[in-house]
């Protein structure tokens, strides 16, 4: 098909970048016993790096088995197991498996995300990484069947996969991001630098956003701050006249979804003499953003805001960052009054930092519910073209990403998945003692040291890639040139759970686990 | 400065180790035994000390109670020899409504007296029965006080057991013409007794009844329970009675505030022969929650009762009937029964059965609830396995059959409820309201799963095909 002069989307470049850690962890294993004799057999023949081999070393080195694609080799002319001359390799099912993940974030999501980022393709070992076991919202949603006649024989790179943030058309800057997504705010002081930094980096050379989160603005993030969103949050530490100048998008933090209502709380441990300096506090003192604003009690004073930053920056974009109570639709009704470019509501499933576990259970509506509710009362209220309305909170993976754009969102706002990129395991000790043990949500000096910037940038970078490569796939299937197409085009989803026992037997089935928790 | 409800814990640790999640599995044939770079060591948490310090005692393995799950030793093994599993016992722990997450969520709670908090999201299903399949609402601007996280003690989760005049009545000089009943009133919504079927020792009551004073709540007992140990205890005690000769009663029961005795037909002479007997008692009157349960409150509110205590089973579903309503329906149904016959200010409504998490309190008062009676939470945060040993006669593995330590007992149960506490203090606090009174029945201040999906899913994918789970 001849393509039309169209805007080619430069894709960033993609490299393997490998696990920081000697045993990745993957769905098989491959265990290679004493009988081996070094053939190198099995090295020549798997064209997956399974069994390295270097050529001035010839002891045998231990498989790489997360690379491994499974049973399904069998059929393969170089299914290792088979043409082992010494019968000396044997691969099964990794059995750590049932201690990794949950009913959300599966194991097998999580080894997927982890693939991508190392790789910047899709998953080539068969994992179910696009659905969780939750058993309702995204995870029950499908795309429907696409007729086939209508498919667009279309390369990647000219199909759109961009968002605009001013709808406003309000004489501010055209802000285009090339993905339908941008990073969510974390902190310097809950999370390394290494790891924020990491991330802007990422967001430039994707085209895209991250956010600094309620921590102030570090200098590592200037050569980046076309593509940083200043956040102010009701603490506001961190924010001065220059990081509102800095900033290309400037968001308000109003409530966030993991712990609505009940602001932030930065224990002591984490708040270091490099995090005290930054927030203009004192080292090792607990800090707390208190919830909500004090200067806010009603729509016109969130106006007064919106205005203060309008002044101080006439080039920045104004967003405001809302949980999902109730009257979510009312609220960024609220919001757009207001004179916000972006309302962005935050479901209660997601988040990235330490909150209650019964405020993430139970307060406020999963995003799922919000994105639809607040997307038809903007249509009502005759705003909806006007406004951009980014979502986020449990937005996992591509497909999480394409339902909640068919749903009627413009785009998304990706966290955890960022930071699952970055080898995050999700055991959820974010905020205890010294912090994460993996190097990501700390700023203890040695576990903060566990990550480079170098190689933050180019997981994520890849992570986005191989999503991309989803989106673009998605898109071709209903015939559309550009995500913008695909905002509220919900008859495209069907839910399994209002389907006919026959027509839910044509989707893939939810993953049953097993999951432990 | 009025005074503020303070809940004092202090950490108390297990006395046994709980039941962990993970074990380990080492390939030791390919461990070099001497590597100076064993991740045992390295183990952020320290998990691997305690273990080795566990062998050398030779008892039973704690299989990881402690591990935080960050896989470092399983990724940084020099050999790549170390994996992990569940704990077999891990997978036996519990049943079906009193899930090992649960336990261990409890167990956390009754150490540290904090509320369970985690990073990374949500980890559990999209929604389920009973119930999780209600979400409790936020508001984006007003909040109970404006000093955010600092002004939560100015919350107030105390409720009343006593009845209440539906109207006043006045003199022609405008002086008061009606007796206006006695108050009792409590700091939490939330009051104890021991369950049926998990042993009951003198200790046990005493730690329960002990924790009941330091937190100002009441604790229901059977006076055949009680003890001399328990007399200094028994303002705080509510005693079942069934009638009998009143005027006998032993002296410990005059010193109790409220006495709950059961529904029958001299229920109304009863009740009449208590107040002229002592007429400050709170008078509750506890019935299994059955489907009659709505119209026995009705009943129960006209005859001037001042609480009712309806006993669910202990998963929180309805008794005698083959398909039994959970509590949270049946909470509903109660409280909107009296709404309907303009009685429901009258009477207070406490439910017992099926109350496991803080989460399940705050849900049950939004239901229409006026407080809960936790039971089998009680032993559970004495390190209690629910393994059911006892109810077939046999030893208990963390000895509550034996004699343990009150003042230990009594801080464990405190921690608990004061993590409870908490966790009510953020979901009012999310609200936006300082008073439990005012979430009673606050329906509207809560998101119900059926109805989010009729309302938001049934324009986009029609009519559901998959039935409602109970």
């Amino acid at each position: 098909m001849e393509v039309d002069a169209v805007e080619q989307y430069v894709l960033p470049e993609t490299r393997e970048t490998p696990s920081r850690f000697r045993n990745p962890i993957g769905k098989y294993m491959i265990v290679r016993n004493d009988r081996c004799t070094r053939c190198g057999l099995c090295a020549t023949l798997c064209p997956y790096g399974v069994h390295p081999e270097y050529d001035a070393y010839s002891r045998a080195l231990k498989p790489r088995s997360h690379r491994c694609i499974g049973f399904s080799c069998r059929q393969n002319d170089f299914y290792c197991i088979q043409h082992c001359p010494e019968k000396a390799l044997t691969l099964h099912t990794n059995p750590i498996l049932e201690t990794l993940g949950d009913f959300r974030w599966t194991a097998e999501m999580l080894i997927g995300n982890w693939e991508m980022a190392e790789t910047g393709r899709l998953p080539l070992v068969d994992l179910e990484y696009t659905l969780g076991c939750s058993g309702g919202g995204f995870d029950k949603m499908r795309f429907r069947h696409p007729d086939p006649e209508v498919y667009l024989d279309l390369p990647d790179e000219v199909i759109d996969t961009g968002i605009d943030l001013n709808r406003r058309r309000d004489g501010r800057p055209d802000k285009r991001l090339s993905l339908p997504c941008y990073g969510g705010g974390m902190s310097f002081g809950s999370t390394a630098l290494s790891v924020i930094v990491g991330r802007a980096r990422a967001a430039k050379r994707l085209n895209t956003l991250t956010c600094t989160g309620e921590g102030g603005y570090p200098a590592e993030f200037i050569p980046y701050a076309d593509h940083v969103i200043t956040q102010v949050a009701t603490g506001l530490f961190g924010v001065r006249e220059e990081t509102i100048l800095f900033a290309p998008v400037v968001e308000f933090k109003y409530a966030q979804g993991a712990k609505p209502g009940l602001g932030g709380h930065l224990l002591g441990d984490k708040v270091t003499p490099e995090v005290a300096a930054m927030r203009g506090t004192v080292v090792g003192n607990a800090l707390f953003s208190p919830f909500p604003f004090h200067s806010v009690y009603s729509v016109e004073d969130h106006k007064k805001h919106v205005d203060w930053v309008k002044e101080i920056n006439p080039r920045a974009l104004v967003s405001v960052k809302v949980s999902t109570p109730t009257d979510v639709d009312m609220v960024a009704v609220g919001s757009y009054y207001a004179g916000a470019h972006i309302i962005h509501i935050d479901g209660s499933y997601g988040g990235t930092g330490a909150a209650p576990d019964i405020a993430k259970k139970n307060i406020a509506m999963p995003i799922e519910y919000a994105i639809p509710k607040v997307h038809r009362f903007l249509i009502q209220e005759g705003v909806r073209d006007e406004i951009c309305l980014i979502a986020s909170g449990g937005i996992r993976n591509a497909m999480d990403v394409a339902k909640a754009i068919a749903l009627g969102a413009n785009g998304v706002v990706i966290g955890t998945a960022e930071l699952v990129a970055l080898e995050c395991v999700r055991c959820g000790n974010c905020e205890s003692g010294r912090g994460c043990a993996r190097g990501i949500a700390t700023t203890d000096p040695e576990l903060g040291s566990m990550i480079a910037e170098e190689w933050a940038e180019q997981r994520i970078v890849n992570m986005y890639s191989a999503w991309r490569k989803q989106w673009c796939s998605l898109l071709r299937q209903y015939g559309l040139k550009s995500i913008k197409e695909l905002v509220g085009r919900t008859d495209l989803l069907v839910h399994l759970d209002y389907l006919d026992e026959a027509e839910r037997a044509a989707y893939a089935p939810s993953p049953q686990g097993p999951v432990i928790i | 400065m009025p005074k503020r409800y303070h809940v004092a814990v202090l950490a108390s640790p297990p006395r046994f180790h709980a039941i962990g999640k993970y074990a380990t599995i080492e390939f030791k044939e390919d461990c070099a035994g001497s590597c100076r770079e064993c991740v045992k060591k390295k183990c952020v948490y320290g998990v691997f000390r305690e273990t080795h310090e566990h062998a050398l005692k030779m008892i039973e393995p704690e299989y990881l109670y402690i591990c935080q799950s960050c896989f470092r030793c399983v990724q940084e093994c020099t050999k790549g020899i170390f994996s992990r599993v569940i704990n077999p016992a891990y997978r036996n722990l519990g049943n079906n409504y009193w899930s090992r997450d649960i336990l261990h969520r409890l167990w956390y709670q009754a150490h540290f007296g904090k509320i369970p908090v985690s990073g990374a999201g949500y980890r559990g299903p999209f929604t389920g029965k009973g119930f999780d399949s209600m979400w409790t609402d936020m508001s984006e601007i007003v909040r109970p006080t404006r000093d955010g996280i600092h002004g939560r003690e100015y919350i107030n989760t105390s409720i009343e057991l006593s009845r209440r005049n539906t109207f006043l009545t006045f003199a022609p000089d405008g002086s008061l013409d009606c007796e206006p009943p006695p108050i009792l009133e409590i700091p939490i919504p939330v009051l104890f007794q021991w369950p049926e079927n998990i042993v009951k020792t003198r200790s046990l009551i005493l730690s329960t009844a002990m924790a009941a004073v330091e937190l100002g709540t009441l604790l229901f007992l059977d006076p055949e329970d009680f003890t001399e140990a328990l007399l200094p205890y028994a303002g705080n005690m509510v005693f079942r009675v069934n009638g009998g000769d009143l005027s006998r009663f032993p002296p410990f029961l005059q010193q109790s505030r409220m006495v709950e005795i059961s529904d029958g037909p001299k229920l109304a002479r009863l009740v009449g022969d208590l107040r002229e007997l002592r007429p400050g008692l709170i008078v509750a009157v506890g019935v299994p929650l059955t489907p009659e349960a709505p119209s026995t409150a009705v009943r129960l509110a006209e005859a001037d009762v001042d609480s009712i205590h309806f006993y669910a089973t202990e998963s929180g579903y309805e008794k005698h009937t083959a398909s039994p309503r959970f509590l949270k329906d049946c909470i509903r149904s109660v409280h909107l029964e009296l709404v309907n016959h303009s009685l429901r200010q009258k009477v207070n409504l406490l439910f017992s059965g099926g109350i496991a998490m803080a989460e399940h309190m705050a849900k049950a008062i939004i239901c229409g609830a006026d407080g809960v009676v936790a039971d089998t939470v009680l032993p559970v945060a004495l390190e209690c396995r629910l393994c059911s040993r006892c109810r077939e006669g046999l030893s208990c593995p963390v000895k509550l059959d034996d004699i343990i330590n009150p003042q230990w007992g009594k801080q464990r149960i405190v921690n608990l409820m004061g993590a409870w506490h908490s966790q009510l203090l953020e979901v009012m606090g999310a609200m936006g309201i300082r008073e439990a009174r005012r979430i009673r029945g606050e329906i509207g201040r809560s998101m119900h799963f059926y109805e989010l999906e009729r309302e938001i899913f049934g324009p986009i994918f029609g009519e559901r095909k998959v039935p409602e789970c109970a």
